[in-house]
């Protein structure tokens, strides 16, 4: 645990710690916004949409996030023939993973909106998809913004697993450092600080925000 | 204006409603009575499709909204609904309850529909509270914001849903006396309630439903002071003590 080690090798951990929070963030991000989508076709009243959202949501949460991550690393280039970098198919394959998981949280944040705002929405003619704007998706949010906050907890962790596709994350660099240096330990324990650091800095923000959304009720 | 004809709703095996015939006329202020369960809230709310009905036809204004073509959206923005549990959205002020679907159904611009909003507001005494969220309201307020939000859609008729029946008794007061004054001026009503002093004083019309069926109709002072059917009589002895 000397200091002369993290001196010299600061970098690899600035950056692949940068790396692993660009890779959650975006997957957030992507994740919430396909999320919706996937949530909406789920509560839709057509049959297609409704089957294709759960199998969706079915297939990404009974497989491992390793194997998808394969088939989208292999899969997405001879699917669409593009450049991807690697770090944008780690993005893509965090996203669609966290998509399933955040469309069930919206899911039940939108279920848990009592039905007479709907009602009330719908009785001063409003038609459904502009109830479901401008009364329910935003109410549904406020009240899911803490479970969103630990989705985004959950990908800081599991996004280690894209450091076997060669992305430098903080894990990969660890790894790295560990053949570099012949030192096997030094580096996974200050990974493992760091990680730690983050979720619970975050985890314990998110309390406190969630104290005060309480409040505001 | 609304003519409601062989009415039926069935919730899975329950026939809720069965055969409901109908005429509310222009000006009328129509109070539903009955006992719990008796289908007079799924009457209600048969009226803007709030519930779909199972079989009948309901023609508003010569539409017949219960047509599978027919735009149902357009019919509400002229039919204002109150409900029971008030349901004013706890996300936006009271102004933006007001506005939002004058703004973004009608089209309306927002200073002029922030201008309807206060007056409404003005009418009922609590345009101070124009930029209070519905939580730091009472529930008389919640209410009678209800009712203006309802309003400020300028309906041509207003269906109440129990509207007193979640207020605690010292508030039930300054509700009623809102849509007394909405009466008054002649707004077309549909109330469905508990307070027989208001269908006394303000109903034009009684309506006494039990069984999903209208089993006696007539003036409140000869519904209340001389009922003809044994239900209706059972009733009034039982809510009249």
């Amino acid at each position: 645990m000397d200091l002369e080690f993290i001196i010299k090798y600061h970098n690899y951990f600035i950056n692949g710690t940068l790396i692993t929070l660009l890779v959650s963030f975006f997957g957030v991000i992507f994740g919430v916004i396909l999320g919706v989508f996937l949530s909406l076709m789920k509560l839709s009243k057509n049959s297609i949409l409704r089957i294709f959202a759960a199998s969706y949501i079915e297939l990404v949460r009974g497989t491992p996030l390793l194997v998808q991550l394969f088939l989208v690393y292999y899969g997405v280039p001879m699917v669409i023939p593009l450049p991807f970098s690697r770090l944008s198919l780690g993005v893509i394959a965090v996203s669609l993973n966290s998509a399933a998981y955040v469309a069930e949280i919206i899911r039940a944040g939108i279920q848990s909106i009592d039905k007479g705002q709907m009602e009330a929405a719908r009785s001063l003619g409003m038609p459904h998809n502009m109830a479901m704007r401008y009364i329910i998706i935003p109410q549904a949010f406020k009240n899911i913004l803490p479970a969103l906050a630990n989705e985004f907890i959950v990908l800081i962790k599991e996004s280690a697993i894209i450091s076997v596709v060669g992305i430098h994350d903080l894990m990969y660099n660890a790894d790295t450092l560990r053949g570099i240096t012949f030192k096997p330990f030094s580096p996974l324990i200050y990974a493992t600080l760091i990680y730690f650091f983050i979720t619970f800095t975050l985890s314990k923000l998110i309390g406190i925000a969630e104290r005060r959304l309480r409040a505001g009720d | 204006m609304i003519k409601v004809t062989d009415l039926h709703k069935k919730f899975g095996e329950l026939h809720v409603l069965q055969g409901i015939n109908e005429h509310i006329d222009e000006g009328e202020v129509v109070v539903i009575i009955g006992p719990s369960g008796s289908g007079k809230s799924t009457f209600l709310r048969c009226l803007n499709l709030l519930e779909y009905p199972t079989g009948g036809e309901i023609i508003f204004e010569g539409t017949s909204i219960t047509d599978k073509n027919n735009d149902i959206n357009m019919q509400r923005q002229k039919m204002g609904m109150v409900f029971q549990q008030f349901n004013l959205f706890p996300h936006m002020t009271v102004m933006e309850n007001i506005t939002l679907s004058p703004m973004k159904v009608k089209k309306i611009s927002k200073e002029k529909a922030e201008k309807i909003a206060l007056d409404l507001l003005r009418r009922i005494g609590l345009e101070d509270k124009a930029y209070s969220y519905p939580n730091q309201l009472s529930g008389g307020q919640k209410q009678r914001i209800a009712i203006v939000r309802a309003l400020a859609m300028s309906p041509d008729v207003m269906l109440f849903d129990e509207p007193t029946s979640a207020l605690d008794p010292e508030m039930v007061g300054e509700v009623l006396d809102v849509m007394k004054k909405l009466a008054a001026d002649g707004m077309t009503m549909v109330v469905v309630t508990h307070e027989m002093g208001f269908a006394k004083e303000v109903g034009s019309r009684v309506l006494f439903m039990d069984e999903g069926k209208i089993v006696e109709k007539g003036t409140p002072i000869e519904l209340f002071n001389s009922p003809k059917h044994p239900r209706t009589q059972d009733f009034l002895r039982k809510v009249l003590y």
